[in-house]
């Protein structure tokens, strides 16, 4: 019967490097890799001919210079004094932090507009719709643009806060929207601040205790705590009397108008405000469809069982789908933070200082240090991305639906 | 008997009632907007709030948007006609800018006289995708479709008829040469000839043998360079160039990350990797800084060129994903029976997994789509003049000063239309090319 020759008793012919299969796949690999390293190795050529041709080198060092420019916006100590360094991690910190405030945003307006989209309410759904399809069909950049212009176009200037003028300021004079930024109260940390940050950090790691005690207990003995209620008193409770036992160390400064200008207070400038605001209804319309996607992912009938073993409508949400749609949801979702940190670098529409207006922006252009700056901008946008990439691995390996 | 049983029995109706109209609160509209607007307390407050926002909306925008100005050659002008117009102070649209600056923001710096040729190049765009899109035409059309690029190329930038004849010729080259070299020699020869031939042939041969034909029959129109383009056309030559490039491209990266060739497959893996993790603007700077550095000396080609190859291998990048989503949602099955049939991986690929991983990966690849569609206003800030770039140019101008919203509008509005006409059609495609339910 076995009429096919043994193949390995056989010498070894040059011919089967293309014509065997368990030879060919070799031939292939050795050829694609010797095409990608002759085409790496003449990029490689290329750069260092064209860098010794400009003069240049390639070199790091820039980054210890003095930078010479103002940020109008940071987290951290930074003058025109300071380092090239430490202008990029002023940008990388603000990235992060519109980053992080876009995507909480972002993730209250998309589940909201997802629930009310699948609301019996028809003017409710209709009217999400269209939020839904206007934002996702239209560039993010125009989204900033206009609301740029609306936030330095169509909001009042300083001096009309004044006395006759038309403006007034919000919630107890607080707050006052202008042209040039929003004005918020500024707290004050005064003395034993220290602490009643760590009592509220303390009570939050409690809240996380409590929750886990309590779901412990439910699989155990099936007692159902209050959670909601419990929680919400451990949120605030200490923090306020320690508020008050501390002698009340914060304070807030209000915004007060000075001259032409707000002062006092804190100036949320109107970059920052367009760019997050832009960010979060944007990415928001993408997230209302991933929710609503969730939710109809999980089918009717987990409802109706839910009903028949006689759980409350809010039980059955909590206990049975939203565990199920989390499912599907969670991980398109946490790509979307990932789009929304990388649409970040939008900034340069409007002038918000992030990373690339800063690093791949004002230094390249002073120092001339393109491919140093570029690369530098590249490989931090590259490890936040592996980061969350690698966060959501684990959160999908976590909850993956674990067949016995 | 009967009758007995009637009168004992007095209150048994002997004749049907008429039917009646059911209550007017579970009927017609007051049935609907019972349920559908006001079922619950909580829907009912959510009605009221949407219908006062809408409201809001509608009376701030209506009169501004619907008594709009549409003659007037600057905002200055624009406003004289309204005080003029209305006396009530009110505030209205200035429409007439978009009249006004019509063409600017279609075709950008392109030269007036040549407006027909962007146009035409668009309709035998769509006469080349159409045997795709709708499935008919047929072989004629086909071959149309595959000339279809270089006559777009030829109307968009003019300059001699023969340079895209000559660079088209090399594909038949490659052809003749795969057809023959297999003959003779065996498939591999046949397919590295394919490759050799027509590269050495525009390296060496179409230059050359363009100059000559200019020199026997110069036939051609102005030429026009890629800096004078700009607008919607702009948008839509970058657009269709980088999404018809990279489904292809996408293709071939999700199979390399499929692929069980260990350095094929990591190769793809860093490739999508690396262009996913970096936003496209951060490329696009790349494109325009950096590319300098990676040619040749003394190379340097055109930026509308760099940047419809950096928006097209970042798409590409995306597509590969959405495309290995496909293919890993198809059965294991699927594949084992192409094996099965003893059909080699091509051929596997190209009559059994790929038709179904794509149509499977339709919706995302049309939101690939519309990404890159979106994407490609961003190239504005790398100096190009796409319609944003554009608003902001004629912002600039003394004539314009001022002008935001109707502006931003138009682009919206345009924006929006191509998107979701897109976004349909692959709701449409979806529904034609399901073979799961009748």
């Amino acid at each position: 019967m076995a009429l096919i020759p043994d193949p390995s008793s056989e010498p070894f012919r040059l011919g089967q490097l293309i014509y065997d299969r368990r030879y060919r796949s070799m031939t292939i690999q050795v050829f694609a890799f010797i095409i990608i390293m002759a085409f790496l190795w003449q990029l490689g050529w290329n750069t260092v001919q064209n860098l010794s041709e400009l003069g240049k080198d390639f070199d790091f060092g820039f980054l210890g210079s003095r930078a010479g420019y103002d940020i109008n916006q940071r987290l951290i100590e930074y003058s025109n004094d300071s380092t090239h360094g430490r202008a990029a991690i002023v940008g990388i910190l603000n990235t992060l932090l519109v980053a992080f405030l876009g995507c909480i945003l972002a993730t209250i307006i998309g589940v909201i507009a997802g629930v009310l989209r699948l609301s019996k309410n028809w003017i409710v759904a209709r009217l999400m719709t269209v939020y839904v399809e206007g934002f996702r069909n239209v560039p993010l950049l125009l989204w900033i643009l206009v609301i740029f212009a609306v936030m330095t176009e169509a909001t009042p200037q300083p001096r009309d806060f004044r006395e006759g003028g038309d403006a007034s300021m919000m919630l107890f004079d607080s707050i006052a929207i202008t042209n040039r930024g929003i004005f918020i109260p500024r707290p004050i940390w005064g003395e034993g601040s220290t602490l009643l940050v760590a009592v509220f950090f303390a009570s939050l790691f409690a809240i996380w205790a409590f929750r886990r005690y309590a779901r412990k207990k439910q699989e155990a003995t099936g007692q159902i705590l209050p959670v909601f209620w419990i929680s919400t008193a451990l949120f605030f409770v200490p923090s306020v009397i320690f508020y008050f036992i501390l002698g009340g160390p914060v304070t807030l400064q209000l915004p007060e108008l000075g001259g032409f200008n707000f002062t006092g207070g804190l100036q949320v400038r109107n970059s920052l405000i367009a760019l997050w605001f832009a960010l979060s209804l944007y990415t928001g319309a993408f997230i209302a469809e991933i929710v609503r996607s969730g939710i109809l992912a999980v089918s009717r009938g987990q409802t109706e069982a839910a009903f028949a073993l006689g759980l409350r409508p809010n039980r059955t949400m909590n206990l049975v789908i939203l565990p199920q749609a989390l499912r599907v949801i969670i991980p398109p979702l946490i790509s979307q933070y990932l789009n929304l940190t990388k649409n970040s670098s939008l900034a340069i529409a409007v002038g918000y200082m992030d990373v690339r207006s800063t690093l791949g922006g004002i230094t390249i252009n002073q120092t001339g240090r393109e491919l140093e700056g570029m690369l530098l901008l590249g490989v931090f946008y590259l490890v936040t991305s592996l980061i969350i990439s690698g966060v959501m691995n684990v959160y999908n390996n976590a909850v993956k639906l674990k067949e016995r | 008997m009967a009758n007995s049983a009637n009168s004992s029995v007095s209150y048994v109706r002997t004749e049907m009632l008429p039917e009646q109209a059911p209550p007017v609160s579970e009927a017609g509209v007051v049935k609907w907007v019972r349920e559908n607007l006001f079922s619950g307390p909580l829907n009912t407050i959510l009605t009221i709030l949407s219908l006062v926002a809408i409201y809001w909306v509608v009376s701030h925008v209506f009169q501004w948007f619907a008594y709009g100005i549409w003659t007037a050659n600057s905002l200055s002008e624009c406003r004289e006609v309204r005080d003029a117009l209305y006396a009530d102070g009110r505030n209205v649209a200035c429409w007439a800018v978009l009249s006004e600056r019509w063409n600017q923001l279609l075709f950008g710096f392109y030269s007036a006289d040549a407006y027909w040729r962007p146009v035409v190049a668009l309709i035998v765009f769509f006469i080349a995708v159409a045997p795709v899109m709708f499935n008919f035409g047929g072989r004629k059309l086909a071959i149309f479709s595959a000339v279809s690029p270089f006559i777009c190329y030829w109307l968009l930038w003019g300059g001699s008829i023969w340079g895209p004849i000559l660079t088209a010729l090399g594909f038949v080259l490659a052809w003749l040469a795969y057809g023959q070299i297999t003959r003779q020699f065996g498939a591999l020869a046949g397919i590295v000839a394919s490759i050799l031939v027509p590269l050495i042939y525009w390296r060496f041969g179409v230059a050359p043998l363009t100059g000559l034909a200019d020199g026997i029959l110069p036939i051609g129109i102005e030429n026009i360079q890629s800096k004078d383009f700009g607008g919607f056309m702009l948008a839509l030559i970058i657009g269709i160039t980088g999404i018809v490039l990279s489904l292809p491209l996408g293709i071939l990266l999700a199979l390399g990350r499929q692929s069980d060739l260990f350095i094929i497959n990591k190769f793809s893996v860093i490739f999508i990797e690396v262009i996913r993790g970096v936003p496209l603007i951060v490329w696009l700077f790349t494109a325009s800084l950096l590319l300098n550095y990676f040619l040749p000396p003394g190379t340097n080609f055109d930026l509308m060129l760099r940047v419809i190859i950096m928006v097209t291998l970042f798409a590409a990048a995306y597509m590969a994903e959405v495309v290995r989503g496909g293919l890993a949602a198809l059965p294991r099955g699927q594949y084992e029976g192409a094996d099965s049939l003893g059909l080699d991986y091509w051929q596997s690929m190209r009559l059994i997994i790929l038709p179904q991983a794509l149509k499977i990966s339709i919706p995302g690849i049309v939101n690939t789509f519309i990404g890159l569609f979106k994407d490609t206003t961003l190239v504005v800030f790398i100096g190009l003049l796409d319609p944003i770039g554009l608003s902001n140019a004629i912002r600039a101008t003394t004539e314009w000063n001022g002008i935001y919203w109707e502006l931003f509008i138009f682009i919206g509005l345009c924006f929006f239309v191509f998107c979701y006409a897109m976004s349909r059609y692959s709701q449409y495609l979806e529904r034609k090319l399901a073979t799961d339910r009748h």
